[in-house]
């Protein structure tokens, strides 16, 4: 049983979350001709587009209400409505997706009761466009709780609910917010070796993958479609990675009765394995040859690279599913994870890892717990506490900004653990010290 | 609630205004993300401080979104780039519990990271639930005995320029003539506005120094509390960022009788501007005369040295054409500087320029070229891929526009990776520009796949009519 230890400071330092309304925001840009709208005032959004920007190196078309003092005072519900009209008319978006922030929610707007009095009033007006609401305010969870609540809000709105025929063929996938767009891209490449045909919900590789447009496109770029949302209650199976999207998954159950199958995580050869039989039981289909030659590349990958971070200590800071994937994939090769810094002690995820103790808190947490580490394992603002621990710094998460193709980092299944383990025995490797008199590793003074 | 009255009225009675004549007359408001919002433009204003704690009262977005994401560069201290939230959450919201929160991280802060002083930040929400950050930094000080100096600009005040006066007059009320110096000299100045943005300060430092000039306070780039804290003992200011801390200058003009004006480190000419103005301000104001004549020597070798140093690039930038979409000073001291190398401006975005910037940056341009408020997206795009420009110079928010059109494009925002002022500033951004254009990645980016080369060659030959377009969706 694990211990989660909550923070006690007033003040937050250096912070290791990013907020709801983000992680939501991010959902919404995984969707096509999807435009994300931030309810708050202009910084609400504009800190996020920078933020998102850097860290996709993408445009985002992320909008905002630009509440001001007055609306602030007198109500939003005018302004979201003049806002999704405006955008409507101006951008035709298939998709408009309102995540909300404290500054709304504090006031206790009834967003969801105005929204849907709306819709009722203005049928012809925003025919064509789907308006989902999610409830993101930053004074509660962080990108995690965002991103799987804006997912579940679009199953909610557009999936057509009941009991279909079902499609032998069809798998709907729903990624938690830690999976990158390689991730994804690898992930359809794998579930198609099998004959099946996925749905991705949501699939940021259509989007934020690279992608340069013909022509100026004022949403997102694609996606999964709307259609495809529409009719993903056909599906024979439903697959969610990651703890986060139990509750996406629960509402595709309750609303067209698809069962699903969650996994808490894709990385290491156990889990890999888990995945590729469940394809092949939902198939009927061996794995192809191509499948079983990268799992051989990984258990020589694991024989290879175990010297380098068998022993080793890490300090890992994460949002909870990403967290459990990284302290799994540590300690399955031997590593000793030291420390673990989550971002929020909610997770049912937490409960299943092999650790005696998980902090909740900052940067400045993870920093004073890591001293004498030998790895650190974050995002890019973790740099300056490995600079000033004089530890590597292994950039994982949201957001990585001073690192180029992050998004194109393979994670996940056979051959991106094989390319995990390479690249965190190489930071290892690249920081080690030589041997000197003063300072030969002397078993004698450690801890096993 | 923080009301409109309680915000200090001097410094923004003409913005206010027109934020409350804007919503009587249903002016449309900007859907898109660009803008930041006040607390965005007083935290940009303030943060480079570099040996002050600066804490924002907020829910976690507000700063977790924004911290260290600027490239202002410190000598010394590193403090201000740790990131200090109060991080509110719903339960201390509703149970009103966010100000004990705010005393007692202000109290931690004090404890744990020794600060020159604390700036509090108020934002939304802890301004709609009516915390009195006035109040309690006012108290904190006295218990605390460090200076705890509020913020009060949260963010649906108004836009990020209003954010940066609300900065200036919390440093007039709050920092400014609170530290007597012991080492007042006849040629010490300010420098406001200035962001030592990738340490471009440090280009221009140099040239005061060798003129025997001291800068007393350089706000906010690579600042101590103290020098701000002292600011009020220069014999002279110069204003960089004219729309951030112009209202600033002004205050201190009137209370401290220090005379100001407002240049630019940009640019060749611009620079040797700044100095015989800042040379002459200070003669003005007792320097000896003969710095003037130092400073005439100084410019002229400094200049001389950069043209031949430019000379290489001249060739291949004349008659290169810029679309300059920056707000700001940017706007009209980069358009100077290109102008001087023989480049053309097609376009520029006056945003956040104050109409001083506007008449100047109108008399530098040739009539063709449009000065935009801010240009769309779409249209800056559509600029772009009909080859109207030949680079262009952005911040951050816009930068992919370019790329995605596969046009060179330089950063001139608070993320770029060059010093661009002085003289050896100026070398550097025509040599970036230079390097930009000259690329050999656009050509290569430009040819078209080798299917589309084939199915090109097919129209040709069988005359058909339909465009072909890579279809937008990958995959399914």
């Amino acid at each position: 049983m694990v211990n989660i230890f909550s923070q006690t400071k007033a003040a937050a330092i250096n912070s290791l979350k990013s907020s709801q309304p983000l992680g939501a925001a991010l959902a919404f840009l995984g969707i096509d001709g999807a435009i994300p709208m931030i309810h708050g005032s202009q910084g609400c959004a504009s800190f996020g587009l920078v933020l998102l920007g850097r860290h996709f190196s993408e445009t985002i078309p992320l909008h905002t209400t630009a509440m001001d003092e007055i609306v602030t005072v007198l109500g939003g519900a005018d302004r979201l409505e003049e806002a999704i009209l405006t955008l409507k008319t101006r951008v035709k978006p298939r998709v408009i997706g309102i995540c909300t922030s404290a500054l709304v929610e504090t006031r206790d707007d009834d967003i969801a009761g105005e929204l849907l009095k709306m819709k009722g009033g203005r049928v012809a007006e925003l025919s064509g466009t789907e308006v989902v609401l999610a409830s993101s305010p930053d004074f509660a969870g962080a990108m995690e709780e965002g991103w799987s609540t804006a997912v579940a809000a679009v199953i909610e709105e557009i999936t057509l609910p009941g009991e279909h025929p079902r499609d032998a063929t069809k798998i709907a996938v729903l990624p938690g917010s830690n999976l990158t767009v390689a991730d994804l891209e690898h992930l359809r490449e794998t579930i198609e070796r099998f004959g099946l045909n996925p749905i991705i919900l949501p699939d940021l590789s259509k989007s934020l993958g690279g992608i340069i447009p013909e022509q100026w496109v004022a949403t997102t770029y694609g996606g999964t479609k709307v259609d495809e949302i529409r009719h993903l209650g056909s599906a024979i199976r439903c697959i969610a990675i990651g703890e986060q999207m139990r509750r996406p998954a629960e509402a595709l159950k309750r609303i067209t009765g698809v069962p699903y199958v969650l996994f808490g995580s894709l990385t290491g050869l156990k889990n890999a394995d888990r995945f590729i039989s469940l394809l092949a039981e939902i198939s009927s289909e061996e794995a192809p040859l191509s499948i079983r030659r990268r799992r051989m590349q990984l258990q020589d990958a694991m024989l290879d690279g175990h010297f380098h971070l068998t022993g080793k200590r890490i300090a890992i800071g994460s949002d909870p599913d990403r967290l459990v994937q990284f302290i799994d994939f540590f300690t399955g090769m031997g590593a000793e994870v030291a420390v673990a810094v989550s971002t929020t002690g909610m997770s049912r995820a937490l409960q299943s890892v092999s650790l005696d103790t998980i902090h909740t808190g900052d940067l400045w947490n993870l920093e004073h717990l890591a001293a004498g580490t030998d790895l650190l394992v974050t995002h890019s603002h973790g740099r300056q506490a490995a600079d000033r621990l004089n530890i590597p710094l292994m950039r994982v998460g949201f957001p990585v900004f001073d690192r180029l193709g992050n998004q194109h980092k393979l994670t996940i299944l056979y051959q991106g653990t094989r390319d995990l383990i390479y690249e965190a025995a190489n930071i290892i490797q690249a920081s080690q010290h030589r041997p000197s008199p003063g300072r030969t590793d002397s078993p004698l003074n450690m801890e096993v | 609630m923080l009301s409109i009255n309680s915000t200090p009225q001097g410094s923004v009675r003409e913005p206010l205004c027109k934020i409350i004549r804007g919503n009587g007359a249903k002016k449309p408001f900007n859907l898109r993300a660009a803008a930041g919002c006040a607390f965005d433009g007083a935290k940009v204003v303030l943060q480079p401080i570099s040996d002050v704690a600066h804490l924002i009262h907020a829910p976690l977005a507000c700063e977790g979104n924004s911290w260290d994401n600027r490239g202002a560069a410190s000598s010394g201290p590193g403090l201000w780039r740790t990131s200090f939230t109060t991080d509110l959450t719903e339960l201390e919201i509703l149970m009103g519990h966010s100000e004990r929160k705010l005393v007692d991280a202000i109290c931690e802060i004090k404890k744990d990271h020794a600060p020159a002083a604390i700036f509090v930040y108020a934002t939304c929400v802890p301004a709609m639930i009516g915390d009195d950050i006035v109040a309690i930094c006012r108290s904190a000080t006295a218990e605390f005995a460090i200076p705890v100096v509020p913020v009060n600009a949260p963010g649906f005040l108004g836009a990020k320029k209003l954010g940066n006066r609300l900065a200036g007059q919390a440093l007039f009320d709050h920092v400014i003539g609170t530290v007597e110096p012991e080492d007042c000299g006849p040629n010490d100045i300010n420098i406001l506005g200035e962001f030592n943005i990738s340490g471009e300060f440090w280009l221009v430092k140099p040239l005061l120094d060798t003129l025997g000039i001291r800068v007393r306070a350089c706000i906010p780039g690579d600042a101590r509390y103290l020098q701000v804290a002292s600011a009020h003992r220069a014999r002279a200011t110069m204003v960089v960022c004219s729309s951030a801390l112009v209202n600033l200058a002004q205050k201190m003009e009137e209370r401290w009788d220090i005379p100001f004006f407002e240049g630019s480190f940009y640019g060749i000419s611009g620079t040797s501007n700044a100095l015989r103005r800042i040379a002459g301000l200070l003669i003005k104001n007792g320097a000896d005369s003969e710095l003037l004549d130092r400073a005439e020597a100084l410019i002229s070798v400094e200049e001389n040295r950069a043209w031949k140093r430019l000379e290489i690039f001249r060739a291949g930038l004349k008659g290169k054409r810029v679309l300059l979409n920056t707000g700001g000073v940017k706007s009209w001291s980069l358009v100077h500087a290109l102008l001087e190398i023989g480049m053309e401006i097609v376009a520029t975005s006056v945003k956040k320029s104050t109409d001083d910037d506007r008449g100047r940056i109108k008399q530098v341009l040739k009539e063709e070229c449009h000065l935009h408020d801010s240009i769309a997206p779409s249209r800056l795009y559509s600029t772009l891929t009909g080859g109207k420009a030949d680079i262009m110079l952005s911040g951050g928010r816009t930068q992919f526009i370019a790329l995605k059109a596969k046009v060179p494009w330089l950063d001139i925002n608070q993320e770029r990776r060059h010093a661009y002022a002085g003289y050896e500033g100026m070398v550097q951004l025509v040599r970036q520009t230079y390097l930009a254009i000259h690329n050999p990645i656009w050509t290569e980016l430009r040819e078209p796949a080798p299917w589309e080369r084939h199915r090109d060659a097919n129209i040709r030959k069988h005359g058909e009519r339909e465009p072909y377009r890579i279809p937008l969706q990958f995959g399914h």
